[in-house]
């Protein structure tokens, strides 16, 4: 086990380079030049040259890459080219903002999902499944944009119960120090500012749970009932074992894997960075943040934006893997 | 599980309920700043906090161009418009308690201008100083003793002084650039009435008030710039009341603002031009008689009405009215197929002739939707025979292709910086602007012009230069080599509460004089 979760994370390096070769070429080859963009209708003979030998547009692909490469190693990803910040401490500063909706977004929707699956599958063909299997595939077929909207007008503007923007009221102030609010506002002992950021969190979470959330559902459901048709569970049954007994002891647990296959993936999407959702709610996260660096053609930050979400995607895959081996103790990944 | 959460999350955000003393007004914009370092900014959403941080030497009049002592409380001219003495304000402190004196601004100057000057080598460059010219206009720079101040200039230039007014020729504490470093961007230290206390990205920016401030003091305790991308959602927040202000108004929620008795709507025209060039360099717009039909053809009214709900002014002259020296003599041309026939006919055009029209991909100030003006334009030429087919790229290929003049039409167009004609005129119309990489995208080149343009540099007196771009206005208006499309408007609304605001030309966003009741 240890030596597969070892493996993968070697297998990592490779896998990021080649991320990072193909994002530098991507960017290289795309058109638009950098320093056009930044500099807009302003741009000039001299402005332009200065600005794209500042940049180091001026030298040839090579010495590019060189560049960018030695400074990889050495966990310098260089400076923004739109905001002259460290690219690091964009990303450090964003990610939190992202990961805190993420786990907010994903802990309403495995909550609701997976509950929401074993009753639709216990009570087959009832109108309780009918009922959340509709619901599961409205949720799934809602655009995102569109949801937010009705959800900002029903809870924020017709039911004004939730603050429909940003991640904490204007007159809350406490020093970020991970920039993980909530962990910051509890290190603080901030009980005020900790109620606000739940607050401020739980309209883009719903938001980004529901489609997750109506695919988990729909996922654990039909897992469930393909376990309840096996063998061991009419062994169960015939034990007499009580239907709570039997369904959360010895089905769910097996019923459990294709779902978490879901959770994970859906995981590493959301912790990309949702960008509509970010947009809507002005949640200061990676996403957006990304996508601004795209349309300025800001490489530096494009290519260590693209190598973290990389990383974050396989990490998300590698935990499944080895939560599967946890689960069910016939997985093992090492040959013996 | 949800509902336990919202009754937790509810009763902790009522707790917290109780409302704070402070005054403090919540603005809120599109997008963050990019930085709060004046030299190196080049947006608005950087210069709209800028402009409450940091001070200049000279100030705009808060409601024109027209300039006003600042930190130099008065400053003399040499007989030759060579040497500028600037006599500056004593007791004033930056925000870090750095006192303001000459060797402040000789620095903050020094470091855009001399390229031995420990903090000039920056990524990207002090790019404002550069695209203003003020490595051309100025000689040397020099602090004779701690409340003087001297620029001496290579030649006399007048458009000089309003550059000084702008933000990248504010006072930058030297002891801050000195400690931060590249990371001054975060840190900005100027002497302006608000201080800065935190900037969390794509989240907020909070200022304070300066209380040692040396004019008369903000009235607003906090100032807090909001980013919040959609504009639904800026709207939704400014009329429930948790932002008190918004600039750049998505033109249809202004009748909605107009019949909100909660808030109060600010216009102004604003100091830009969206334009149509015709690349002179390329036939058939070589010959007068082609553009002027061209300019005959063109329906402005129709675009402001349909394009900017009737926020922005048809244009006939380069330059905004905003703008002293504005030539409202002009006619301009009138809209007129049938005249727009008869000149083409007369140019050996009968059945018209097929050509390209080239829109930008970006929605810019001064033009919120070019590929809908690109269609009624299309639509305009049609009408006298002209077939154009709209083409566009890639907003960094565009302007590469159009500054090399590849484009038979192209639009296109300006926002003004330091409100000085020049600004427009020199930039986008003088001959020397025409060499490719051109800003001079019509490829106009005429001698005539030129000579009024750098007469009406050189010379010092108000009176002679705003005649001299009147008449330089009427080149151009004679020569057409745009249709001068609109002048979009400049929108902001607040809070009923708010008051003491007012909209600059330039843009620019004051808030000391500011006050809010809640």
């Amino acid at each position: 086990m240890y030596r597969f979760v070892l493996n993968r994370f070697i297998s990592l390096v490779p896998t990021l380079l080649g991320i990072s070769f193909l994002v530098f070429l991507m960017l290289y080859l795309v058109p638009g030049d950098p320093a056009q963009v930044m500099l807009g209708e302003r741009a000039n003979a001299e402005s332009l040259a200065e600005l794209r030998a500042t940049m180091g547009l001026d030298q040839p692909f090579h010495v590019q890459f060189y560049r960018f490469f030695t400074g990889l190693l050495s966990g310098d990803l260089g400076r923004s080219i739109r905001t002259h910040e460290k690219i690091t401490t964009e990303i450090l500063q964003r990610f939190p903002a992202t990961f805190e909706l993420t786990m907010a977004s994903m802990l309403m929707a495995m909550t609701v999902g997976i509950s929401a699956g074993i009753w639709a599958a216990v009570r087959r063909g009832k109108i309780a499944d009918l009922l959340s299997m509709i619901l599961a595939t409205a949720g799934i077929s809602m655009p995102v944009f569109w949801l937010a909207l009705m959800l900002i007008l029903l809870l924020g503007v017709f039911l004004p119960l939730f603050p429909v923007s940003g991640r904490l009221s204007t007159h809350i102030y406490f020093e970020p120090i991970t920039y993980f609010y909530t962990l910051d506002a509890l290190l603080q002992s901030d009980f005020e500012a900790f109620g606000d950021i739940l607050w401020h969190l739980f309209l883009p979470a719903l938001t980004l749970g529901t489609i997750p959330m109506a695919v988990i559902a729909r996922m654990t459901r039909a897992s469930l009932l393909e376990v309840l048709g096996e063998d061991y569970i009419r062994t169960a049954w015939a034990k007499g074992l009580s239907q709570r007994m039997v369904v959360l002891r010895h089905a769910v647990k097996n019923a459990f894997i294709p779902t978490l296959t879901v959770i994970a993936l859906e995981f590493g999407y959301l912790l990309g960075g949702a960008i509509i959702t970010e947009t809507i709610f002005a949640w200061p996260g990676v996403g957006r943040w990304l996508f601004l660096a795209v349309q300025a053609r800001d490489f530096r930050a494009v290519q260590g934006g693209v190598l973290l979400l990389a990383t974050v995607f396989v990490l998300a895959n590698l935990l499944a893997d080895v939560l599967y081996a946890w689960l069910d103790p016939r997985i093992r990944y090492d040959k013996k | 599980m949800i509902i336990p959460f919202l009754l937790i999350v509810l009763t902790l955000a009522a707790c917290g309920s109780e409302k704070q003393q402070l005054t403090t007004l919540v603005f809120g914009r599109g997008s963050d700043s990019v930085g709060l370092d004046p030299g190196l900014e080049t947006d608005g959403e950087s210069f709209k906090v800028c402009d409450n941080i940091y001070e200049t030497l000279v100030a705009y009049h808060s409601e024109s161009t027209a300039i006003l002592p600042q930190l130099a409380h008065s400053w003399d001219v040499s007989a030759d418009q060579l040497t500028w003495t600037f006599h500056l304000r004593r007791g004033v402190h930056f925000h870090d308690g750095t006192v303001f004196n000459a060797e402040a601004m000789l620095f903050s100057l020094g470091r855009q201008f001399y390229k031995d000057h420990p903090h000039h080598k920056v990524e990207g460059g002090y790019r404002y100083w550069k695209d203003m010219g003020m490595d051309d206009i100025l000689a040397e720079l020099a602090a004779p003793d701690d409340s003087t101040f001297v620029i001496r200039l290579k030649k006399p230039n007048a458009p000089f002084l309003s550059n000084l007014a702008m933000n990248f020729c504010a006072a930058v504490s030297p002891t801050a650039i000195k400690k931060y470093g590249r990371d001054y961007f975060k840190n900005p230290v100027g002497t302006g009435p608000f201080r800065f206390i935190e900037w969390r990205k794509d989240e907020r920016i909070v200022l304070a008030r300066n209380d040692n401030y040396w004019g008369p003091k903000a009235k607003l305790d906090r100032l807090i710039f909001k980013p919040i991308q959609e504009a639904a959602i800026r709207f939704l927040e400014l009329s429930q009341g948790t932002v008190q202000g918004l600039d750049n108004l998505n033109p249809e929620y202004i009748d909605e603002i107009r019949d909100n008795p909660e808030l109060q709507l600010l216009t102004q025209p604003g100091m830009n031009v969206g334009y149509l060039a015709m690349n002179m360099d390329k036939a058939p717009f070589d010959d007068l008689r082609v553009r002027r039909a061209i300019n005959h053809a063109v329906n402005k009214q129709a675009l402001v009405d349909n394009f900017y709900q009737g926020l922005a002014l048809a244009a006939k002259n380069p330059i905004p009215p905003t703008l002293w020296g504005y030539n409202d003599k002009i006619t301009g041309y009138a809209y007129d197929p049938n005249k727009a026939r008869a000149l083409l006919a007369e140019a050996g055009f009968p059945d018209g002739f097929e050509t390209e029209l080239w829109a930008m991909p970006v929605p810019r100030p001064y033009m919120p939707q070019p590929d809908k003006i690109a269609q009624a334009v299309q639509a305009d030429l049609a009408k006298i025979g002209v077939r154009a087919r709209i083409v566009q790229w890639e907003w960094g290929t565009y302007l590469d292709k159009v500054s090399n003049g590849e484009h038979p039409m192209a639009l296109l167009g300006w926002t003004g910086d330091n409100g000085d004609p020049d600004n427009f005129l020199y930039v986008l119309l003088d001959k020397t602007a025409a060499v490719k990489p051109a800003q001079n995208i019509a490829f106009y080149k005429s001698e005539e012009l030129h000579k009024v343009l750098v007469a009406a540099r050189i010379s010092a007196d108000r009176d002679q230069r705003s005649k001299l771009y009147q008449q330089a206005q009427e080149i151009i208006f004679h020569d057409a080599p745009w249709v001068p499309l609109v002048h979009a408007t400049q929108t902001a609304a607040f809070h009923r509460g708010v008051s003491g605001f007012k909209l600059h030309p330039t843009g620019s966003k004051w808030f000391h004089s500011t006050a809010f009741t809640p």
